[in-house]
C-alpha cells in the first residue's frame, strides 16, 4: 500500500469536506490505513483513480480458474519464504492429456484425474485441473476430449499455440473460464484478442527471457488482458529456480508490476520431470502440469504440497477421539496424547513398532504439542477427563488405568481424582513407548 | 525497460567442513570430501558461489531391530549384515559417504558390548575406503564409553560422531577432540537450541571447522514443514552474518522410512516399496532445497534418484 503523502499527492487537494473529513490529508491518511474507499471522494481524476488502485493492487494478482466449487485460486503471494507469513495458494497440479495418443486415451486420463483425490490427515487432497493438448493428434479428437472434460468438475487448461484451435476450444468450454495455454512471442496478438473477447485467463511462454517475458505481460495489460499466467520456461531444474525465484523477487520485493502474476511449471514424466515438480511445488510454480507420472510418486508429492502450504501459525490437528491402533480389545492398554498431527503421528508411529494393540486418546489441544498445550493450559487434567468420559474410555476398555505422556506427570493426581482411573507415567519421549507397553502387557 | 533479475548478496559464508582423512592426511580414506562453502541460498549458483555440491551420506545400521522389513527384501540380505551394508555402499550404491550407526549399544536393546562396537568400526574401517561418520545409540552414559573408544579406534580418519545433545555432549565432544574427528551437534527443530547447541561446544573447545549440525530432519507428512522453515531460517541467518549458525546442516532424513505412510498398504497410493523411495528422495530434496548440505539417505534407489535431481538443479558431480 502506498503511504498517506504519496495518497495525498494524488488528491484534488480542495479540503472541500465532502468525503466527510476535514482536509484531504485527514483523507489521505484513513485511505492509506483502508478504513475508508476512494469513490468518497467526488473530485478524484481518473487517472489517480487508476494510480491508486494500481499501488493498492497485491504483488502477485489472484487469478481464478475453472469455476464452481472446484474453482481454484493461483497468485497473490506475499512472501519468499513460508516462516516470514505464510504461502497462501497451494500449487494446482495437473494431468496433461495429449491428441497425439488419441481420444480414448485421453477420456481416460481426464477420468483419473477426476478420480485422483485422497483424503489425508483430514483433508481432501486432490489433482485439481486437466490440461488437454493439442500437438500432432486430429483436432476432432481434441475437440471431443474438451467437451468431455467440459462434461466434469475439473478446471481445465486448454494447451495449443494455435489462435484458431484455441478460439475453438474456448467456444466449447461455455463459462467454464478454462486457462488457455499459451501466448508467445509469435501468436501474442491473436491470443491477446481471443482473451480480450472470452475474459479466460491466459498463460504467457515462449519468450526468451524474462525481459521479454515481462514486455509480452506489459502488452497484454495494455491490451486490456489481466488474468494472466506466466511460464518462464527453462531446461533444467537449475534455470527453473532461478526463473521462479527471480519473478517471485521482482513482484514481491520491487514491486514490478509486468511479473506481478501467477507462475506455471509444465514438466513431462522422466524422473528429473518429477523432482522438477516437486521444485515448483516448493518454490513458487502457481500450477504444475505433468504427464503421466507414477501414483507413488503423486501422493507423495500431494503430501509435500500440503506440507509447504500449511499455514505456519495453524497447526495442522487430527481429530480428537479414541483411535485404535491394531485391535485393541477392553484389556488392552489406554494412552492419551494431543491432536496436533506431528505429535500423534510420532507416538502412533512408537506404539506401532511395539505390535501391541492399544487404545490411543487423543485430545483436543488446538492442535498444539504435549509440552506447548500443557504449558498453556489446554491439556489440563480436566480436559483429559472430559475426553474419557465423551469417548466413552471407560465402557470400552476395563483395565480402568491411563498411560500419560511422561512430560505431564505433574497432572497424576488430580486426573486420578477425576477419573478414578490408574495413572502409569509413560515415557518423556514417545520413542520409550515400545519397551514400556511391552512391561505393562506382559 | 529492459528487466533485470533481483539478486541477494549476503555478508555471511556457511562454513567449509571437512570429512574424512585420505593416506596423505594420515587416514586411509579415499577422499577428503568438504561441505558448506556457499555464501548464498543453497544452489543459487545465478547469484552466489557454490563451491561445493551437497554430499549424500548412506546408513548403515548394525541391527535389523529399527529396519523395516520391506527393505530388507529389496536392498537385500546385506542389511542383515553391517559389514556387508557398508561395502556396498563403499562400491555400488554412489554414495559420497557413510554413517555407521552403532544402535544395538543400546542398553536396553542389545546391549552390545563396547568392544563388539569397536569391532564393527575396525572391519568397517578395514572394508571400505568410504569417509565415516559414526552415530553412537543415544545413551549418554554407554555412548560416552563407546565413542571414546570409537576416537580411538578411528584415530586419523577424521570421522564425525555424533550426536552431541545439550544434555549429553562432553563426553563426545571430548572424544572427537582428542583424535582430530569432527562432531555432528544435534538440535531439536529449534533455531535457538541449535545455536545454544553450537555456543555449548564451542565453549567446550570444539573448533567451528570440525562442527556440523543436526536440526532434525521430519520426513515428509511427518511435519516437513517444520524442518524446511528451520533450515529456511538457520541457512538466512548464517548468510546474514551469524558466525556461530555458519556450520554446514546434515540432514537424517531415513527417517521417511519410519513415516507410517511410506510404507503402509493401500493400494490406490501405489506399491509401499516404491512410494518410500519417492518418500525418502522427496524428503532429502527437500531438505537440501531448504538449505542442508549434506543429507543421509537409506534406499540406493532413492540416492539415485536425488543424484539426478541434483544435477538437474546444478548441484551434481
Amino acid at each position: 500500500m502506498p503511504t498517506a503523502m504519496e495518497i495525498y499527492k494524488l488528491l484534488p487537494r480542495k479540503n472541500c469536506g465532502e468525503c466527510k473529513f476535514p482536509t484531504c490529508l485527514a483523507f489521505a491518511m484513513q485511505l492509506a490505513n483502508q478504513k475508508v474507499a476512494l469513490e468518497a471522494c467526488p473530485y478524484v481524476s481518473p487517472e489517480a483513480k487508476i494510480a491508486l488502485e494500481e499501488s493498492g493492487a497485491p504483488p502477485i494478482r489472484l487469478v481464478t480458474v475453472g469455476a464452481g466449487e472446484l474453482a481454484v485460486k493461483i497468485g497473490d503471494e506475499t512472501q519468499l519464504f513460508r516462516h516470514d507469513k505464510t504461502f497462501y495458494h497451494p500449487t494446482v497440479l495437473g494431468f496433461i492429456a495429449d491428441d497425439a495418443h488419441g481420444l480414448n486415451a485421453m477420456k481416460s486420463k481426464i477420468d483419473s484425474a477426476q478420480a485422483a483425490s485422497f483424503e489425508r490427515v483430514g483433508q481432501i487432497i486432490r489433482v485439481d485441473s486437466i490440461a488437454l493438448r493439442h500437438s500432432t493428434g486430429k483436432v476432432e479428437d481434441f475437440a471431443e476430449a474438451v467437451k468431455a472434460a467440459v462434461s466434469q468438475k475439473l478446471p481445465i487448461v486448454l494447451m495449443t499455440e494455435d489462435p484458431k484451435v484455441m478460439a475453438d476450444a474456448v467456444a466449447l468450454c461455455g463459462d467454464r473460464r478454462p486457462l488457455m495455454y499459451r501466448a508467445t512471442p509469435q501468436n501474442l496478438d491473436a491470443m491477446l484478442g481471443l482473451a480480450k473477447a472470452c475474459c479466460f485467463p491466459l498463460v504467457l511462454g515462449g519468450a526468451s527471457g524474462l525481459d521479454e517475458l515481462s514486455q509480452m505481460a506489459d502488452k497484454a495489460k495494455k491490451a486490456g488482458v489481466n488474468d494472466l499466467v506466466l511460464e518462464p520456461g527453462g531446461s533444467s531444474a537449475g534455470t527453473m529456480l532461478e526463473s521462479m525465484t527471480a519473478i517471485r523477487r521482482a513482484a514481491i520485493k520491487k514491486r514490478f508490476r509486468p511479473l506481478g502474476y501467477p507462475t506455471i511449471s509444465v514438466v513431462g514424466n522422466s524422473e528429473t520431470d518429477m523432482m522438477r515438480a516437486s521444485l515448483g511445488v516448493m518454490k513458487y510454480s502457481s500450477v504444475v502440469l505433468m504427464e503421466d507420472v507414477p501414483r507413488e510418486f503423486l501422493f507423495g508429492l500431494m503430501a509435500l504440497r500440503q506440507n509447504i502450504f500449511t499455514d505456519p501459525q495453524v497447526p495442522i490437528q487430527v481429530k480428537a477421539g479414541l483411535y485404535s491402533v491394531g485391535e485393541p480389545n477392553e484389556k488392552s492398554p489406554v494412552l492419551f496424547t494431543t491432536n496436533f498431527s506431528l505429535t500423534y503421528f510420532t507416538v502412533r508411529a512408537d506404539i506401532e513398532k511395539s505390535k501391541l494393540p492399544v487404545w490411543l486418546l487423543v485430545v483436543d489441544t488446538d492442535g498444539q504439542s504435549v509440552m506447548t498445550s500443557f504449558a498453556a493450559g489446554k491439556l489440563t487434567p480436566e480436559s483429559v477427563a472430559k475426553a474419557v468420559e465423551t469417548e466413552k474410555v471407560k465402557e470400552k476398555n476395563v483395565r480402568n488405568e491411563i498411560v500419560i505422556p511422561g512430560m505431564v506427570s505433574r497432572m497424576s493426581g488430580k486426573l486420578n481424582e477425576l477419573t478414578g482411573m490408574k495413572i502409569v507415567v509413560g515415557p518423556r519421549e514417545s520413542s520409550g513407548l515400545p519397551k514400556m507397553l511391552k512391561s505393562i502387557s506382559g | 525497460m529492459a528487466f533485470e533479475a533481483p539478486k541477494e548478496k549476503f555478508p555471511g559464508r556457511i562454513r567449509e567442513v571437512a570429512i574424512g582423512a585420505t593416506k596423505e592426511l594420515g587416514g586411509t580414506r579415499r577422499a577428503r570430501l568438504v561441505a558448506g562453502g556457499s555464501n548464498g541460498l543453497q544452489l543459487h549458483k545465478f547469484e552466489c558461489d557454490v563451491p561445493n555440491r551437497p554430499l549424500i551420506v548412506m546408513d548403515v545400521v548394525d541391527t535389523m531391530r529399527v529396519v523395516p522389513e520391506q527393505l530388507v527384501q529389496s536392498i537385500g540380505p546385506v542389511v542383515k549384515d553391517p559389514v556387508d551394508w557398508a561395502k556396498k555402499i563403499d562400491r555400488e550404491w554412489g554414495a559420497d559417504l557413510c554413517v555407521l550407526k552403532l544402535q544395538s549399544a543400546n542398553p536396553e536393546e542389545e546391549n552390545r558390548s563396547v568392544e563388539d562396537c569397536v569391532a564393527l568400526l575396525v572391519e568397517v574401517l578395514k572394508s571400505t575406503t568410504v569417509p565415516l561418520l559414526v552415530y553412537g545409540c543415544g545413551f549418554e552414559e554407554k555412548d560416552a564409553k563407546v565413542m571414546e573408544a570409537v576416537s580411538n579406534a578411528g584415530k586419523g580418519e577424521r570421522l564425525f560422531l555424533g550426536l552431541a545433545e545439550e544434555k549429553a555432549y562432553k563426553s563426545l565432544a571430548a572424544a572427537s577432540m582428542a583424535n582430530g574427528h569432527g562432531i555432528v551437534a544435534f538440535s531439536n527443530l529449534d533455531i535457538n537450541l541449535a545455536k545454544q547447541m553450537n555456543i555449548l561446544l564451542l565453549d567446550f573447545g570444539v573448533k567451528p571447522e570440525n562442527i556440523l549440525m543436526d536440526p532434525l530432519m521430519a520426513a515428509l507428512g511427518m511435519g516437513l514443514e517444520y524442518s524446511y522453515s528451520v533450515i529456511e531460517r538457520l541457512r538466512l541467518a548464517a548468510l546474514l552474518g551469524d558466525p556461530v549458525l555458519q556450520m554446514p546442516m546434515i540432514c537424517d532424513c531415513s527417517c521417511a522410512w519410519a513415516a507410517p505412510e511410506s510404507l503402509e498398504e493401500n493400494p490406490e497410493r501405489g506399491r509401499p516399496e516404491l512410494r518410500g523411495i519417492y518418500w525418502e528422495t522427496m524428503t532429502a530434496y527437500a531438505a537440501i532445497v531448504a538449505g542442508a548440505d549434506v543429507v543421509i539417505m537409506r534406499h540406493p534407489q532413492a540416492v539415485a534418484k536425488l543424484k539426478a535431481a541434483l544435477a538437474d538443479l546444478g548441484g551434481g558431480s
